[in-house]
This record gives structure tokens, C-alpha cells and sequence, in this order.
């Protein structure tokens, strides 16, 4: 902070704006850079996945070991173990589907041509978490009839004055906190983490270029800047991983005998 | 020194999550070291745990662009 304040004062920091790269068009209906990378990213999995699995085989190829570690991930990893081994099997292609193009958008921020994460944008992280929140209501509705889901939102056994606080609590959880965290959380990780990239590197660049003492702190921030891109990756797949997670266990809990 | 104060905010709204996150996973951790066979179990309670108690950071940052005027 403070080398950045030293420096000549016509560096501005990176902000909001940067977000904003409307390729066609300007406005509300412009076609944006991150649209285009969104139906890139679905030719891209798609390609990869019929590639992969157009020639299966008992002893798989290694593209196929790839795409099947992939799927096994979600499949046992997070499907299986949190929905239990008698139902889970309806919800592993909206898992897989899910986890794939996050992970996919998330790490287009940090391979170089494409440089953005598509998560960045609040709309894109939104529409995922809507869909997780509408199925996980719909499967709970469909196994236990619209009264008895609501029903199950409060555990048995609670003192009778006790039931309205924790339904009330509960249905704020269900019906606010949850999708509104789902899509927040993806959304904060990968706008914060881009915009900190975007420091250190600009910021770096300015300072190499501005000459005098500050070309060696230039290059110590082009050092946490490669630091920084290490970490986006560690965070990038977390994040995919923890998004798919949590949409499992929240169809978990709407499916699961006692809640 | 400008700036705003909504992220200051955002700042002490990360306080109380970052701790509980800790211990959340913490507990996580020592349980599984003692009882390997019980992490099947034990994960579904610590990500719930962890996401509960995330969202408090979550509105924090949320809100931090909300009131950024």
C-alpha cells in the first residue's frame, strides 16, 4: 500500500470496472467477454468429454483415465458419500455437469488467452445457484408432499415453544441463506482473487516502468504476482469443489428421512 | 487518505467467520486423525458447518458493495 502511495499518483487501482468488457454492442443486452468465454467453455467440455469417451475401453486410454478420475471424484467423492448410496445416482449428472463448468470458468482466470473468470460476473454464479435451489426444493416436495417437506424442516422432539422460532429460522435458511451464500461465495472468491492478480501484475508493471528504486519492488510484486496465480489455482478448483459439495448436501438434506 | 468505510466494515465482518471456520475445521481434522473411519460422517457436518457460518463473511462483503455509495 504504501509503495503503490509513493509512487506518482497517475496509477489508479484496479476496480469494478475491470469487470465490465462488452464485446459487441453496449448496455444491458451487449454480448460480454464472459458470455463468449461461458458457450466457449461448453464447446470446449463438450469436445473433451466426446473425445474422451467416443472409444471406451475396458483399459482406458489416458484421456479417458482423465475424465473418468473426474467423474469418480464427484460420483463417489461427493455424490455417494453425502446423498447415500440408494438414491444418489439421479442427481451425479447435475453434479458432474456442474462441477466440470466451474471448474472449467474458474481456471479460464489464469490460462492466458482467455485471463477472466466467468464466475466474476454475479449473473453467471446467480443462475447456477437458482438451479440448486429450485431442485433441491422439488426433490424435497416430490419425496415428502408439499406439507410434509415443510413439515420436516423442524427436527422431532423440540418443546412445543420451540417450534416456531426454529421453523422460522430454518425456512430463512432454506429459502434466503442458502442460495444467496451458494452463489455470493463462488462469486466473492473469484472477483476478489481476479482483482488482486490484477494489482499485483499492473501494479508491478507500473513500478518497473517508472524506473529508480522502485524497479527492484517491481519485480518482488511480479514474484507474489506468480505467487498469486499459484494460489488462484489451489482456489479456483476449491471453490468448484466446494460449490458441488454443498448442492449435494443440500439435496442431502431435502431427500434424507429425518432432516 | 481516502477511502471507504463500508470495507472497513467488510473487515470486521471477516473477524468472527475466520475464526469459526478454524474451529470448525480444527475439530474437523482432530476428529478424523482419532477416528479415521469416521470421515464420511464427520465431512457433511464441517462443510454445513462451514457454510452457515461463511455466510456472515458473504453478506459482509456483499453489503460492503451495497453501501459503497
Amino acid at each position: 500500500m504504501s509503495i503503490v502511495a509513493a509512487a506518482p499518483t497517475d496509477y489508479t487501482a484496479p476496480g469494478v470496472e475491470e469487470f465490465w468488457q462488452p464485446l459487441i454492442g453496449d448496455g444491458a443486452w451487449a454480448i460480454t467477454r464472459p458470455m463468449f468465454l461461458m458457450a466457449f467453455s461448453i464447446i470446449l467440455i463438450t469436445w473433451w468429454l466426446l473425445a474422451t469417451t467416443r472409444k471406451k475401453a475396458l483399459v482406458p486410454s489416458k484421456g479417458q483415465m482423465g475424465t473418468e478420475a473426474v467423474y469418480g471424484l464427484v460420483r463417489n467423492g461427493v455424490a455417494k458419500d453425502l446423498i447415500g448410496s440408494h438414491e444418489f445416482m439421479k442427481f451425479v449428472p447435475l453434479l458432474f455437469s456442474m462441477f466440470v463448468l466451474i471448474l472449467v470458468n474458474n481456471l479460464f482466470g489464469v490460462i492466458p488467452p482467455m485471463s477472466y473468470p466467468t464466475m466474476s460476473r454475479i449473473g453467471f454464479p446467480i443462475a447456477l445457484a437458482l438451479i440448486v435451489w429450485v431442485v433441491f426444493h422439488v426433490v424435497g416436495m416430490k419425496k415428502h408432499g408439499f406439507i410434509g417437506y415443510w413439515k420436516s424442516l423442524v427436527p422431532s422432539g423440540l418443546p412445543k415453544g420451540m417450534i416456531v422460532p426454529i421453523f422460522i429460522l430454518e425456512l430463512i435458511t432454506d429459502l434466503f441463506t442458502r442460495p444467496v451464500t451458494l452463489a455470493l461465495r463462488l462469486f466473492g472468491n473469484m472477483f476478489a482473487g481476479h482483482i488482486l492478480m490484477v494489482l499485483f501484475i499492473t501494479g508491478g508493471w507500473y513500478m518497473l516502468t517508472s524506473g529508480g528504486i522502485l524497479v527492484v519492488a517491481g519485480g518482488v510484486t511480479w514474484i507474489f504476482a506468480f505467487v498469486m496465480t499459484l494460489f488462484e489455482l489451489l482456489v479456483e478448483f476449491l471453490q468448484a469443489y466446494v460449490f458441488t459439495l454443498l448442492a449435494a448436501l443440500y439435496i442431502a438434506g431435502a431427500v434424507a428421512d429425518e432432516h | 487518505m481516502t477511502g471507504n468505510i463500508a470495507i472497513l466494515g467488510y473487515g470486521l465482518s471477516a473477524i468472527g467467520p475466520g475464526i469459526g471456520v478454524g474451529l470448525i475445521f480444527a475439530a474437523y481434522i482432530n476428529g478424523v486423525a482419532r477416528q479415521p473411519e469416521a470421515r464420511g460422517m464427520l465431512q457433511p457436518i464441517a462443510f454445513l458447518g462451514m457454510a452457515i457460518t461463511e455466510a456472515l463473511a458473504i453478506f459482509g462483503i456483499a453489503l460492503a458493495f451495497v453501501f459503497k455509495g
